[in-house]
């Protein structure tokens, strides 16, 4: 990471994805030095997709390129061994004083919170999204002092801000929700290596092996098939509201690129230096290759929501880009689970 | 993606701070760069705000005509749908959707005012007295 800047013993880390980076950063903080935004992803079995049925989310189709949020953080301690403490809690002010009594401690701790009453965030980016992480790791004149891993620098919030972020409402609300590693051994380079190997396993068997036609490599399909019907089915504007919304989930601020493939292509290369293995370095490449073409599409699709392509082939075109994007991820699992790590 | 081939088009972040992105350098590793933002996304996120006040002013001339009451432009107003409004007043659905009728809303006690007040960020009497 490169822009690290300095308070006290904790340290800022900016990463691409909000929980990688309160991974990162926290297991940073207990010592874990090596640990890297894709080192933590990849461990977290962080690459994914889906689109859940029936859902919208701001009035549009509920599409995901990761795994659900949490489990990064679980995974990823879970495989070095780290015990974590997790809590969520019903009452504002119970809340506020187990944080407060963390504080104290000096301990640095993971919230969950809602981006709307964000107040330091954008207001374009305060929509009703309820699975954002940030660390608090101080107190400073009143306020909480704030690393939010896709800032580049610390920030803070007010006693209020706080408890109301963290007590934002709708779906995935957050509850208060608070999580930190708790014990901490030291760490060889064999758990590393086998956390990496499991990270991948645990990553394909997601990917190509997950029932159901609408998630895992087969749910690019899914939205593939739909997106052939979306002009047909809702009229040319939303459709194209649609797109945006896929776009959206798949470039914005979080996800490193081309809907997080790019951060898994990261994430083998330097698991091909773990590992002393080239053939993870060749699959990284796969994955390059399956971020750059997701980034072809939502070009594509710009086309369409800025008004200058407005045809059904123009749609066709893009499901059948998806639908390529799809043979690649599914090769490269495919790769992947041949090599048979571990065994 | 290549390093040099990441977009910088200044957007909604960029006052805020730029994003990490995984970018190939030119010995084809990769490496992390800062981005202030990519066209191609900013228009989608204009594309859904410009949506956003399409339904505003929808809400607002339903409010003037007397077909639907002050709650449902403001959860409009706030990007909220009936889940979360019913998450931040603990109200039902069910019974929300029956408060958008203005004649139901006219006959709101204080209290439930009160709870739907808070939810949007006003006060009892700007949610009483709105009239679109």
């Amino acid at each position: 990471m490169n822009i690290d800047s300095q308070t006290d013993e904790f340290r800022h880390v900016q990463t691409a994805h909000c929980e990688n980076g309160v991974t990162t950063a926290l297991l940073r903080y207990h010592g874990l030095e090596f640990m890297t935004e894709p080192l933590a992803f990849g461990m977290g079995s962080g690459l994914f997709y889906i689109q859940i049925p029936f859902l919208t989310v701001n009035n549009g189709p509920a599409i995901s390129f990761r795994t659900m949020p949490g489990a990064i953080f679980k995974r990823t301690c879970k495989s070095l061994g780290v015990e974590v403490t997790r809590k969520k809690f019903s009452n504002p002010a119970a809340a506020e004083a187990f944080l407060d009594q963390k504080v104290r401690e000096g301990a640095p701790v993971g919230c969950q919170v809602g981006v709307f009453h964000l107040s330091y965030f954008p207001k374009e980016y305060r929509f009703h999204f309820n699975a954002h992480n940030l660390i608090v790791f101080g107190e400073q004149d009143g306020r909480y002092q704030i690393s939010d891993p896709v800032m580049e620098d610390v920030t803070s919030l007010s006693r209020e801000e706080l408890s109301r972020v963290r007590f934002a409402q709708g779906p995935l609300a957050p509850k208060g929700h608070i999580y930190f590693p708790e014990k901490v051994k030291p760490i060889t380079q064999d758990m590393i290596r086998k956390g990496i190997v499991s990270g991948i396993r645990r990553n394909v068997r997601d990917m190509l092996r997950i029932p159901g036609n609408f998630a895992g490599v087969d749910g690019i399909r899914h939205t593939s098939g739909h997106i052939r019907k979306w002009r047909d089915k809702l009229g040319l504007k939303k459709a194209s509201l649609y797109l945006g919304q896929i776009v959206r989930m798949q470039e914005e601020i979080g996800t490193g690129g081309g809907g997080f493939r790019f951060l898994y292509g990261a994430f083998l290369e330097e698991a091909a230096g773990y590992m002393q293995d080239d053939r993870l370095a060749n699959i990284s490449e796969d994955f390059t290759k399956a971020g750059d073409m997701w980034r072809a599409s939502a070009i594509k699709m710009a086309g369409v929501y800025k008004g200058r392509l407005t045809e059904q082939k123009d749609f066709e075109q893009i499901a059948d880009m998806l639908l390529d994007i799809r043979l690649v991820e599914k090769e490269a699992f495919e790769k992947l689970s041949r090599l048979n790590l571990g065994k | 993606m290549k390093k040099e081939d990441l977009p910088q088009d200044a957007g909604a972040l960029d006052k805020f701070t730029r994003e990490v992105c995984y970018v190939k350098n030119q010995v084809g590793r990769y490496e992390t760069a800062l981005s202030k933002g990519w066209d191609v996304k900013k228009q989608a996120l204009d594309s859904a705000w410009q949506e956003v006040n399409e339904r505003v002013e929808e809400a607002r001339k339903a409010v003037e005509n007397g077909e639907k009451s002050p709650v449902y432009y403001f959860m409009e107003l706030r990007l909220m749908d009936l889940p979360v409004l019913s998450g931040y007043t603990g109200f039902f659905p069910f019974f929300i959707k029956r408060h958008f009728k203005p004649s139901v809303f006219k006959g709101l006690s204080e209290r439930k005012l009160e709870k739907y007040a808070r939810a949007f960020d006003i006060t009892v009497s700007e949610l009483k007295n709105f009239k679109g």
